[in-house]
């Protein structure tokens, strides 16, 4: 009669036991356990997600869960509060500066946004000009095999393959870094699509995220398209993925490396600040900070010195990891600064 | 060729093309289950349903939080509603007049057919902004959403489906009518009411659109309701796009286990309240 | 209220009655809270999408389904290649999946034995409970590079003279988009096809193959027209889901907000344009403008589906009117 009635009770009381005890498990976890969640730029997020697991293997109890959905996204959380910090690649406007209480900017390290490609039969890496850059984003150089891609790469056989542009679909602000250096180079492009977090691109396949347009390369041979370094030159993502080497102000070609961006960043004194098309001989040309927005007030004082704490961290130790992932610890003068500011937090 | 041949040929060529069409149909399914069973077999481990992710870039890891994560906000969805639908269904049946009971069946199919981004929409707009956080609530409010309007009509559906006989004879032996319904209309009814609520929870276990702007994801487990909280089918989506091959290989371990998860409910179900429409006439 | 003539042995009958009665009209308000808060719930849903829509249906108005430029940044909106995008694929998955489907129903319905038919549609009924997340994940490793190494290679070479199959084929896009929702119709369509098909009474093929129909010719000119509405009220109820669909379709269409008239080219659907622009949408307009587009997919949905439902009722009833 009610035996139908008994399953029901039955499984949902578990699913609440469940549910309290998930909560509970947290809580015996550590001493005093900090959560915090953070969203943003999806460029740094390698890093970042590396620096919050072993931040945690050290400081059992701090959790920081960060989320890269881009730029874009970890702006609007953090100005609504529905995120405890954010990261962005691009500075803020004035009204999105206004609008987010006057978070402050803690650049964490230096990395590069490479042009990366998906081309099995072409064993070496490719040369582009700023020009070549841009005519293929904005598909007027439509095959590999176009006599101003041919010209700069002599004794490369290139294939006749229709070239497949990738980009983003989010606000990103690796678009943003990207779009900026192409603006800077290409007076067609800066009449055209511009600069921003978002461009209206000629056209071409969108994905979400760095990870996102790295895997839609990755998959779709003929395709080029821009994505920060890490996801080019780290083995586990890298497949078939080459970066090309870009033409600098001063005339030679540069490849991304860990080296080139750190000498893109050398003269940097103050932030946030751009850094593409660097006089600097030997500088990748799209090299960029990447920055963590912290509010400028925070009102829990337990996520806040769990916050300064982290950041202590990640200014000596995190720094040291950096490399290895592909990223570029900060020059001096901007460690420096960083560390200043800090001090305001606490 | 004359007249009746050429018809007799194009019988048989209709006809044969008819079975075709079946067996390409039917054989998709068998696809389906057997790239992901391949794929998802030889990815599947211990570590997958026990670990939490690991950094992008390291190989391991697992998506603990993430069968958890869905199975609480399955949890949350399911509570909230499964009751709705279910008294929903039981007041359509019973007690409705003929405007109410019309509005609220169809707003019920409306609510049915709306596409899941839009729900998720909503319950940003309701859940999300106001607490100013994703969280774990929010993802089971939208899939509450979902849960409610298949409940109603089925539990409807079933309730009406018990014979008239069995109600009268109860209010004959002088019960009210309210305790008709719970001593003798729902539990003849149950085995289909229960079924409904299976497939309503197990349908939603899958949804990945509601829960991208409402409970966003999380790398550890899951710490609250209130809490940004991870789920399998969003882990899918992210692993599946990404360059890493270990994320792939982990994407088919997780389409693997929401997939044998859905379909094992939704074959119980069936199994119990046998086939649905049979082609045996009489 | 009377108090009923009470003997010695119930003393308290008039209480009793009264609290049954009471315990009627509780359980009745009971469960009408709960149905009221079904209706409440959905009325809220659209007077949501409908007011945070409003700055862009006041700056736009119509111009917004015909406008072809979508730029947040210029807080330019302009709908119309997502309705393209949208109705193509679908439109796509109905021609491949309309054939195949009625097809199948065919078979199933008239020509297969019963326990082949319960199996095969018992099977075919389970494809419509696989995840959507799940059909993308298949596409992406699966259909993709099929499509662009051996189908969409082989299309342009035959029908290559056509504008619909010219450009760059890189494997997602339109066409593989129309395949993916193609499959996830099949359910919908054979399904509910086969029962419209089993409904129609005996007499009526009989009447047909007495008269010396084959078996395809009494099915076709027969069977088929009787079950019409409820073939077509499939139809509709796949169209309703193939246009709502999301996860799938984003792994696959290639997120290009262009209009485009080759099927091998990258696109953009409703669904796909807020499940990757909704997260970060931080301007008003912005936001303003993609709830307007999930307005309109709503209403897209709706109509659809009460055609839909509609069309299914009414062959359910005619098919029992006039069984022997």
């Amino acid at each position: 009669m009610k035996n139908w009635k008994m399953p029901i009770v039955f499984g949902v009381a578990i699913l609440g036991l469940a549910a309290v005890a998930a909560g509970q498990t947290k809580k015996a976890a550590a001493a005093k356990p900090v959560s915090m969640n953070a969203s943003g730029a999806s460029f740094p997020e390698f890093i970042y997600k590396r620096w919050f697991s072993d931040y945690k293997n050290s400081h059992p109890g701090i959790e920081i869960n960060y989320q890269g959905g881009g730029s874009g996204q970890g702006i609007k959380d953090l100005t609504a509060g529905s995120v405890d910090f954010a990261a962005s690649d691009r500075p803020l406007t004035d009204a999105e500066f206004a609008a987010a209480r006057q978070p402050l900017y803690f650049p964490t390290v230096l990395g590069a946004v490479v042009v990366a490609y998906n081309l099995p039969s072409v064993k070496q890496p490719l040369k582009m000009t700023p020009e070549v850059v841009a005519g293929i984003f904005l598909l007027k150089i439509a095959k590999w095999n176009d006599p101003r891609i041919a010209e700069i790469n002599k004794g490369v056989t290139l294939p006749g393959d229709d070239i497949t542009v990738v980009h983003r679909t989010d606000g990103s602000g690796t678009t943003f870094v990207f779009t900026e250096y192409l603006a800077k180079v290409s007076p067609e492009w800066k009449a055209g699509p511009g600069t921003g977090q978002t461009v209206k691109w000629p056209g071409g396949l969108g994905q979400a995220q760095n990870p996102g347009v790295a895997g839609a390369i990755k998959q779709t041979p003929g395709a080029v398209g821009y994505v920060e370094m890490t996801y080019v030159l780290d083995p586990k993502s890298r497949g078939n993925m080459e970066m090309a080497s870009i033409k600098n102000s001063s005339g030679e070609f540069v490849t991304a490396s860990v080296a080139s961006a750190t000498l893109a960043g050398s003269a940097a004194a103050d932030f946030p600040t751009s850094i593409t098309n660097s006089p600097i001989k030997g500088a990748y040309p799209i090299s960029t900070f990447t920055y963590l927005l912290i509010p400028s007030k925070i009102a829990d004082p337990d996520k806040k010195a769990a916050l300064a704490g982290f950041l202590k961290w990640m200014l000596v130790e995190g720094q040291k990891t950096a490399p290895e992932l592909f990223y570029a610890p900060l020059p001096k003068p901007v460690l420096a600064k960083d560390q200043k500011q800090l001090a305001q937090l606490q | 060729m004359n007249r009746l041949t050429y018809r007799k040929a194009v019988n048989y060529v209709m006809l044969t093309a008819t079975g075709v069409c079946t067996v390409l149909t039917v054989s998709v399914l068998f696809v389906i289950l057997g790239y992901l069973v391949y794929n998802g077999g030889k990815s599947i481990d211990w570590d997958f349903l026990t670990k939490l992710p690991l950094p992008p870039g390291q190989d391991g890891g697992g998506m603990a939080n993430a069968i958890v994560g869905s199975a609480l906000m399955v949890g949350v969805g399911a509570l909230l509603g499964l009751p709705v639908g279910f008294m929903g269904g039981v007041y359509l049946a019973e007690f409705s007049g003929k405007t109410l009971g019309f509005a609220v069946r169809y707003m019920a199919d409306l609510l049915n057919g709306v596409p899941s981004i839009v729900i998720g929409i909503f319950a940003w707009g309701a859940i999300v902004v106001p607490m100013h956080s994703f969280s774990a609530l929010a993802g089971g409010f939208a899939l509450s959403l979902m849960i409610v309007p298949i409940t109603v009509r089925s539990t409807e559906q079933f309730l009406l489906s018990v014979p008239r006989a069995l109600r009268e004879g109860a209010l004959a032996l002088g019960a009210p009518k309210w305790k008709v319904i719970s001593t003798v209309v729902v539990p003849a009814a149950s085995k289909g009411i229960l079924t409904g609520m299976i497939l309503g929870v197990a349908r939603v276990a899958g949804e990945t659109a509601p829960l991208l702007f409402t409970a966003l994801n999380n790398d550890f487990w899951p710490s609250g309701l209130n809490q940004p909280t991870a789920a399998l089918p969003v882990m899918i989506y992210k692993h599946a796009i990404s360059p890493f091959d270990d994320w792939h290989r982990q994407a088919w371990a997780a389409g693997l286990v929401l997939l044998t998860m859905v379909l094992a409910t939704n074959i119980a179900a069936r199994w119990i309240m046998g086939r649905g429409v049979s082609a045996q006439k009489g | 209220m009377a108090a009923p003539a009470i003997t010695a042995n119930q003393p308290r009958r008039q209480s009793i009655l009264s609290r049954l009665h009471g315990g009627d009209t509780v359980a009745h308000l009971f469960t009408l809270v709960f149905a009221s808060s079904v209706l409440l719930v959905t009325v809220l849903l659209v007077w949501m999408l409908w007011s945070s829509s409003g700055m862009t249906r006041a700056k736009f108005g119509f111009q917004f389904f015909t406008g072809t430029n979508w730029d947040p940044v210029a807080g330019d909106f302009g709908a119309l290649p997502f309705i393209w995008g949208t109705v193509l694929t679908s439109v796509l998955a109905l021609i491949i999946s309309v054939p195949l489907g009625v097809g199948a129903a065919i078979f199933l319905a008239e020509l297969a034995p019963a326990r082949l038919s319960d199996s095969c549609t018992f099977l075919v009924e389970l494809l419509a409970a696989v995840p959507s997340v799940i059909y993308g994940l298949l596409a992406i490793f699966t259909l993709v590079p099929l499509m662009r190494l051996y189908v969409e290679p082989f299309l342009k070479r035959t029908l290559g003279f056509l504008p619909l199959f010219q450009g760059p084929a890189y494997g997602g896009g339109y066409l593989t988009a129309g395949v993916i929702l193609a499959i996830m119709t099949f359910p919908f369509i054979i399904s509910i096809s086969r029962e419209a098909l089993m409904e129609v009474p005996r007499d009526q093929r009989e009447a047909a193959l007495a008269l010396g129909a084959t078996k395809w010719e009494s099915t076709i000119q027969v069977v088929v027209p009787f079950a019409r509405l409820g073939i077509l009220g499939s139809i509709f109820l796949g169209l309703a889901r193939a246009l709502g669909e999301t996860m799938a379709v984003t792994m696959v269409i290639g997120n290009d907000p262009n209009i485009h008239l080759s099927l091998l080219a990258p696109g953009y659907t409703m669904a796909s344009l807020i499940a990757n622009e909704f997260a970060e949408a931080n301007d008003a307009l912005h936001l303003s403008a993609l709830i307007e587009i999930a307005l309109v997919l709503f209403l897209i949905t709706i109509v659809i589906n009460a055609l839909a439902r509609l069309l299914v009722i009414a062959t359910r009833g005619k098919g029992t009117a006039h069984s022997a």
